[in-house]
């Protein structure tokens, strides 16, 4: 009980004031509501730079951990229980630092109900770092589950034309992944006796049960990737949802998916993870490349990022199945990556709707010359996205793909994927060619303002992280080396019991 | 009678009592100002509800020779019972004047229907339980046609009654056989008695009646058609209360009198759980009538409490228990639904198509958000009572081996997701003429439900905990 109060519990639930605040916020006062959400994120964000510093790299386990009874069945308890190793840790960060730039940019694009998307903003923010955070079974579910509720609303509310539909996929394709990752839960908290992850990594579970339930874990976070062919809900979601919202999909809700890759189908089920590395690897490779083709063939700005996660997460998932300390390493650090400039990427897409309404690339050309400053930025944003060398996104690939080399037994996985750096390398060229080169072809396109202040103060933080990752991406890498290094570890064990 | 007979009896007598006595106080009541005849329900219903505390806090208390008991069970619906009926006579005050049918007998039936619930979970005889069974169901037969001449109530009444009564007509020929086979309608008798082929034919018929009044599939037919005429304040009570009736009986003569009746006899029950949760969940899909939706959810979620008959035979109390809890949080989150829905309904037949809750979002954001929540909470997301209440159930049978049954419960959750999220969708995304009557006293109603719904499913642990305490003796 003396831990409940603990920092971690802070980070995780601080935002939950701010709703509060929020609920007793006139509708009329539209400004104060931004304010106060955005102030609350920014604390949050504080909160987790406080948690760092608390948190020791060199150690593997987990850490800072809260932990008290919650409630039962029969001998069964399920309990409210906390921590973070070097991988979650990462992972909470980047949900807070987005959060509050994604909150900053919807100043002029929400200007409905602003008060309750500022409260379905903030339960989202709980809902995302309780994910990475609980360590016990049944309340991860809680979260996992959790967080589809909120962005139902913010993509059913806020959204584009057809929104509903988009919202009701999102929503039923993600709860049909999640309710065997269910059966699966109660299952091993029957057969084990508890519900508590580090209790069940450190029992293990018997060998010849791992393979359905690493299905049924794996089911639930492939869906939520997405791992090709589950990924038809995502394009929708992307288009219809609000620019904060696509923010917060890209880049934390799909982060999700593969943290529960690392976590429970490796962290629990080692030797099924052996056995299915391959099909893993068949599935991402394919990912990579249909991502990046379909990415070239879209005629609208947003459903080509869209399609490029497709093709980003098939690289993260690539780096996790080749179950190595260097394809791991670089598909928590390309997690990130993909965090930052996809969320950057979907600013941008969404900082020329607001001018245009349109996001049609054939209504662009030659903005360049119009607005030269919003160009320059999208340029270094879509080269960390294309993986050039100097920005984040290439030390991510570059290593994903060492990883995968050694990883697979076979080097045509990391041949195929290479593939996918060159494709992104292509559509993202293709795409600044069609957006900001060549002349003015629109009449209406003459007279846009470039980036206000504003907007370049939302791209700064991310282009900072771009930059920093890119250069210098060690700090990361020794923040994650000590709980990759425990769970590649493991994974090894199995892979020795298994011949 | 003892002195312990009396205080066994104390609840019923309360209930039944008071009801005599109301229909005197009826008499003088005027036409226009029947709801003091609902306030003074009120006034019986917590008087049952002080009887109560007179039972012995642990432990059983037999009454007349092991008819009757008293037990942590029978405690723990009855406090079902009365919320329930508490909710009904709260959302009757407004709604019966609304719709011209503001008579006193409602109150008195509604009273008199309780105490047969009461009955329901004390009964340790089959002959009480029938008893309690027909207690139960003939008032609930006049009330589904309290709005006469209106002629889907009427209909809805005829067809109540008519299947109720083959039903009970199933139920006497089960005890018949049963007492023929074992020489006993105790259950304690039945159970101490060597089975046989003519006790299981008994539990078979009696299993069929009982399944009429929980509107288990294949014998549900008649809910829709009775749920959607009769009127809506008595479709809330009756989907609620006589559920959460017949659930009482199920549980206590099929887990105390006949766990073993016949060789497969889990599978036969935990078949008929598994067509239920399918049947009423697919069924509800198709519907665009509020009334009609809510009907096969309400067949649907019997399937899910069924669920702790088969897990029984291995988890004996737990399974009890977390079917009672199950009960708790479904009432609760059916009475907050129906509560939305009463208040939409603004006259007779009109408010009750889906499409009337259009747009409900933006001219009532508190109502829409109480309705989303008690949908949430029937699909059984967290964090709500429901999402509680199925974990708690599909993990009792899981322990039990029911791997199969609980995966059959997880998937139509799912379907049962598009049907609910149907609703949230058209109050919160959808332009619209949603509209809804503003009473204060079903707003706080409304409000208090949800919020209950939210804080059993974050905080369920002393419900969870009083749950599994109540049925420790259960099973002897």
């Amino acid at each position: 009980m003396d831990l409940l109060f603990s920092t971690l519990t802070l980070v995780t639930f601080f935002p939950l004031v701010g709703v509060a605040v929020l609920a007793f916020v006139p509708a009329a006062q539209k400004n104060t509501a931004r304010a106060v959400a955005f102030g609350t994120s920014l604390i949050t964000f504080a909160l987790s730079l406080i948690l760092l510093t608390q948190f020791h790299a060199e150690d593997a386990g987990f850490q800072l951990v809260a932990q008290a009874p919650w409630f039962a069945f029969g001998s069964l308890a399920v309990e409210y229980h906390l921590g973070v190793d070097g991988i979650s840790i990462l992972l909470v960060l980047l949900t807070t630092f987005l959060v509050p730039i994604a909150i900053a940019s919807t100043t002029h694009a929400v200007e409905e109900r602003v008060k309750e998307f500022m409260m379905l903003f903030l339960l989202l923010e709980v809902g995302m770092v309780g994910v990475f955070v609980a360590l016990d079974l049944v309340l991860f579910y809680i979260f996992w589950e959790f967080t589809l509720l909120p962005m139902l609303f913010l993509i059913g509310i806020w959204g584009g034309e057809r929104r509903t539909g988009a919202a009701v996929k999102f929503f039923l394709y993600t709860f049909a992944g999640s309710i065997f990752m269910l059966v699966a839960i109660l299952w091993l908290g029957f057969s084990a006796g508890t519900f508590s992850l580090p209790q069940l990594i450190q029992q293990g579970v018997a060998a010849n049960v791992q393979i359905w339930l690493f299905f049924a874990f794996a089911l639930a976070f492939a869906i939520k990737v997405p791992v090709w062919p589950l990924h038809s809900w995502l394009p929708e979601a992307h288009v219809e949802a609000p620019t904060a919202g696509s923010v917060i999909l890209a880049g934390v809700l799909l982060k999700l998916g593969t943290y529960g890759f690392v976590r429970f189908n490796l962290g629990l089920f080692p030797q099924a993870a052996v056995q299915f590395a391959p099909l893993f690897g068949v599935l991402a490779v394919i990912g990579i490349v249909y991502g990046a083709v379909v990415s070239y063939a879209q005629t609208d700005a947003k459903k080509l990022v869209a399609y490029s996660s497709v093709s980003h997460l098939g690289f993260v998932m690539l780096g996790i199945f080749a179950l190595n300390p260097l394809g791991l390493q670089g598909a928590i650090l390309q997690m990130i990556n993909h965090g930052l400039s996809t969320g950057a990427l979907f600013l941008l897409v969404g900082f020329i709707y607001e001018r245009r309404h349109t996001r049609q690339l054939a209504q662009f050309g030659g903005l360049w010359k119009v607005m030269p400053l919003y160009a320059a930025l999208s340029l270094i944003v879509f080269f960390s996205s294309a993986g050039l060398p100097g920005l984040n996104g290439f030390v991510g690939e570059f290593t994903i793909l060492l990883g995968a080399w050694e990883g697979y037994g076979a080097g045509w996985f990391a041949g195929v994927a290479a593939l996918g750096v060159i494709l992104a390398a292509v559509y993202m060229l293709w795409l600044f060619q069609k957006m900001f080169q060549g002349e003015v072809t629109h009449a209406e396109n003459k007279t846009l303002p470039d980036l206000s202040r504003r907007e370049i103060l939302l791209l700064v933080p991310l282009l900072f992280f771009i930059f920093w990752i890119g250069l210098y991406p060690k700090p990361f890498f020794e923040l994650m080396a000590p709980a990759v290094e425990q769970i590649v570890t493991n994974l090894q064990a199995a892979a020795v019991a298994l011949r | 009678m003892t002195q312990a007979d009396l205080i066994v009896l104390l609840p019923l007598l309360g209930l039944a009592g008071w009801a005599l006595v109301l229909m005197l106080i009826d008499l003088a009541i005027p036409a226009d100002r029947k709801h003091i005849t609902g306030w003074l329900t009120l006034v019986g219903l917590a008087g049952a509800g002080v009887a109560l505390t007179q039972w012995p806090s642990a432990g059983r208390l037999e009454a007349f020779g092991g008819l009757l008991v008293a037990d942590g069970f029978a405690a723990f619906l009855t406090i079902i019972f009365l919320f329930s009926g508490a909710v009904a006579v709260v959302l009757a005050i407004n709604y019966l004047p609304r719709m011209n049918i503001a008579r006193g007998e409602f109150y008195v039936l509604l009273l008199l229907t309780l105490s047969g619930m009461v009955l329901m979970s004390q009964a340790t005889d089959l002959i009480t339980v029938f008893l309690a069974l027909e207690l139960l169901s003939i008032p609930l037969y006049v009330l589904a046609g309290l709005a006469r001449p209106n002629l889907s109530s009427e209909e809805s009444a005829m067809k109540y009654f008519l299947l109720g009564a083959f039903a009970s007509g199933f139920f006497v020929y089960g005890v018949a056989l049963t007492y023929g086979a074992t020489g006993a309608t105790g259950l304690a008798g039945v159970l101490a008695a060597e089975r046989s082929l003519l006790l299981a034919i008994g539990a078979a018929l009696i299993l069929v009646g009982l399944s009429f009044k929980v509107a288990a599939v294949p014998f549900h037919m008649w809910t829709p058609d009775v749920y959607e005429g009769a009127p809506s304040v008595v479709t809330a009570f009756m989907s609620v209360g006589a559920k959460a009736g017949g659930f009482a009986a199920l549980l206590r003569v099929f887990i105390t009198a006949f766990p073993d009746v016949a060789p497969q006899w889990a599978y036969v029950l935990a078949l008929l759980a598994a067509l239920t949760m399918i049947v009423g969940n697919f069924a509800a899909v198709v519907q665009s009538n509020v009334k009609r939706l809510l009907a096969y959810s309400s067949i649907a979620h019997a399937g899910y409490i069924l669920m702790a008959l088969p897990a029984a035979t291995h988890m004996g109390e737990a399974a009890v228990g977390s079917a009672l809890f199950y009960l708790l949080a479904y009432a609760l989150t059916t009475l907050g639904a129906w509560a939305v829905v009463l208040t939409i309904e603004r006259k007779a037949g009109e408010g009750v198509a889906l499409t009337d809750y259009a747009g409900l979002f933006s001219r009532r954001p508190g109502l829409a958000l109480a309705m989303a929540v008690f949908m949430f909470s029937l699909t059984g997301l967290p964090p709500t009572s429901g999402f509680i209440a199925k974990l708690n159930v599909f993990q009792v049978a899981v322990q039990a081996g029911y791997v199969w049954l609980v995966v059959i419960g997880v998937v139509t959750s799912l379907v049962s997701a598009y049907y609910y999220l149907r609703v949230v969708v058209l109050m919160f995304m959808r332009e619209g003429a949603g509209e809804a009557l503003n009473q204060p006293l079903v707003n706080v109603a409304v409000g208090l439900m949800a919020v209950a719904t939210f804080a059993l499913g974050l905080f369920p642990s002393p419900l969870l905990q009083l749950a599994q305490q109540s049925v420790l003796n259960f099973i002897r």
